[in-house]
């Protein structure tokens, strides 16, 4: 052998060492992630009941979900219901955590309890959440309107999860009382890497703690805000448990807390009640409409955030 | 920062009454679940007079939550295992090896961090049934196993690309292999990262509902998740039993969390801080 092919079937060998370091898990996300989230994409152009959809119809199952009045209502509900769940979560949620954080991020006695507390919701399951608070919300027992006929708030001890106005508003807020420690340590970390000195200067120069926020902390943060914009998004989207824990697999009562997820629920894998039989074909047409919108929720945020490190 | 008197009162004002709304539902869950009803809806938020086990004995005896509770460890045991083992592997060579290829394999990865496998759930319960799991918990962690790849990879490949170059030229001099590198020097120093990795996986598959509610029906198979939600529908008005059965299912985690309240912290928010 040649010193340069002896050379050429070192590079080869790393190079298989290199493949082989990689198959396990190429072959575990191929296979059992990507794959099946492309095949689902195929899957939308088929139709027939049980698990294999066999009838070609191209974009009939499209077709229908926008044009046949009764899936364009359901869908557009559910989309619409879950515009407002996200909502929601960044007026209510992200100000919150960023309240918290900014409180936090000073020095005090009890900061990290604080800390520990605002983050624990988010260690426990959403299904024990869920439940958690639909016993404390119910309108006969629950200690929330227990309380607030005690305190002589009688009109306001209201059957919280059954009415479809204050249904989806009030699941949607027990979904922020989990989930605020998540934006509450991620501006932490942004906060925490702000320089104490720029800060210093500010208060020197007599700013207010108002103005050194919104002139000073607010625009270093953004970037955080992103992220957390973009992470709150994706999760909504696809948010399922609260809402089976609280309102059923049909978000209810009627339909008022609908999101996008749990129709996908009812339409591909459990199947409309009454018929039961599920329609994997319209399924994967939702998956994919849901796909389509995380993807340009997805691609807007890559293309402000590059275009905001530009500056 | 210092603070003065206002903003030290005002601070601990509004992280006193948010920390209340938080702590106050989670004692109410555990201390009534050690109640009879009756004294439930009496005094909902005192000690109990009587203290009862009924709830959690019920629980266990009718829901099999023994069982839940190993099927669930197992699951979580083999995925978690797994994950962190072809994982960093994987990190390892997207980490030092210099090619389009790997370039092209680390945004594939990375792209997970931001698109569901959830939405791909029809096509995956089409494929359990092609491998003749549906109905076992075994059908839950290769599909854990992937979703556990983009953080693995995200987290573990930032981590071996800040250890020092030298390292690994040194080995190398010594006539070390990739594999002999990566299992005696990478991932040993990795402890910290794997770490992350593990609890991130760890609540994320302990708490999962959707993909059991999918693949499995069958009692013998079922994990906590899944338990609670079948015996909260039955005992939906029966306040002791339902308040030990989320109890059943709350307290380990919190328990852990509260030993490893760091590291939760970390681990849970590893998606988004470099991100």
């Amino acid at each position: 052998m040649t010193r340069a092919q002896e050379l050429l079937s070192v590079k080869n060998r790393q190079k298989i060492t290199w493949i082989l370091f990689l198959l396990p898990a190429v072959t575990m996300y191929l296979v059992f992630m990507a794959g099946p989230l492309f095949d689902s994409l195929r899957l939308s152009l088929y139709q027939g009941e049980g698990y294999n959809p066999t009838t070609f119809v191209g974009l009939q199952n499209y077709r229908d979900l926008f044009t046949n009045p009764l899936w364009r209502e359901k869908f557009f509900n559910a989309f619409a219901n879950t515009c407002i769940f996200f909502a929601i979560h960044m007026l209510v949620q992200n100000t919150l955590g960023l309240l918290f954080a900014n409180l936090l991020s000073s020095e005090f006695r009890g900061r990290n309890f604080f800390r520990t507390v605002i983050f624990a919701p988010a260690t426990l399951s959403v299904l024990v959440t869920g439940f958690l608070w639909t016993l404390i919300l119910n309108p006969n027992w629950g200690a929330v309107n227990k309380t607030l006929i005690a305190i002589g708030l009688k009109e306001f001890a209201l059957p919280w999860l059954g009415r479809e106005n204050l249904a989806l508003p009030i699941i949607s807020l027990t979904s922020v009382w989990q989930w605020v420690g998540m934006p509450t340590v991620m501006f932490l970390a942004g906060l925490m890497g702000i320089s104490d000195e720029l800060l210093e200067a500010a208060r020197i120069d007599g700013a207010s703690e108002w103005n050194i926020f919104w002139k000073i902390k607010f625009p270093l943060l953004k970037p955080v805000i992103g992220v957390v914009a973009i992470l709150t998004f994706v999760d909504n989207f696809n948010a399922f448990d609260v809402i089976y824990a609280m309102a059923g697999a049909k978000g209810e009562p009627a339909y008022s807390a609908d999101l996008l997820a749990t129709l996908f629920y009812r339409t591909g894998i459990a199947g409309e009640h009454p018929v039961g039989i599920p329609d994997m074909g319209m399924g994967a047409a939702i998956a994919t409409m849901t796909f389509a919108i995380l993807m340009t929720g997805v691609l807007f945020w890559l293309y402000f955030s590059r275009k905001q490190a530009m500056e | 920062m210092r603070l003065n008197k206002t903003q030290l009162l005002f601070t601990y004002i509004i992280l006193g009454v948010w920390s209340v709304i938080v702590l106050f539902p989670i004692w109410t869950l555990i201390v009534n679940s050690f109640k009879p009803q009756k004294q439930i809806f009496k005094n909902p938020f005192g000690l109990p007079e009587t203290f009862t086990m009924d709830g959690y004995r019920e629980a266990w005896n009718n829901g099999r939550f023994d069982l839940y509770f190993i099927n669930t460890l197992i699951v979580t045991a083999i995925a978690l295992g797994l994950i962190l083992f072809i994982g960093s592997m994987a990190a390892y060579a997207l980490a030092k090896w210099k090619s389009p290829v790997s370039a092209f394999l680390y945004i594939f990865f990375i792209a997970g961090l931001m698109i569901p496998i959830r939405l791909g759930t029809l096509d995956l319960v089409r494929l359990i049934k092609a491998l003749n799991l549906q109905d076992t918990y075994w059908s839950l962690i290769p599909v854990y196993v992937a979703m556990g790849m983009p953080i693995a990879t995200f987290v573990l490949t930032a981590f071996i690309k800040e250890l020092p170059g030298e390292m690994f030229e040194a080995a190398k001099i010594d006539g070390a292999t990739e594999w002999q590198i990566y299992s005696r020097i990478v991932l040993p120093l990795m402890r910290p990262a794997l770490a992350t990795v593990a609890i991130f996986n760890m609540i994320k598959i302990w708490n999962d509902f959707w993909f059991p509610l999918v693949f499995i029906r069958a009692e013998e198979s079922r994990t906590v998740a899944l338990g609670v939600s079948l015996l909260f529908g039955q005992y939906r008005t029966d306040w002791t039993r339902a308040l030990a059965v989320l109890s059943l299912a709350a307290v380990p985690m919190l328990i852990l969390y509260m030993l490893l309240a760091r590291e939760f912290i970390k681990g849970l928010t590893a998606g988004a801080v470099k991100g």
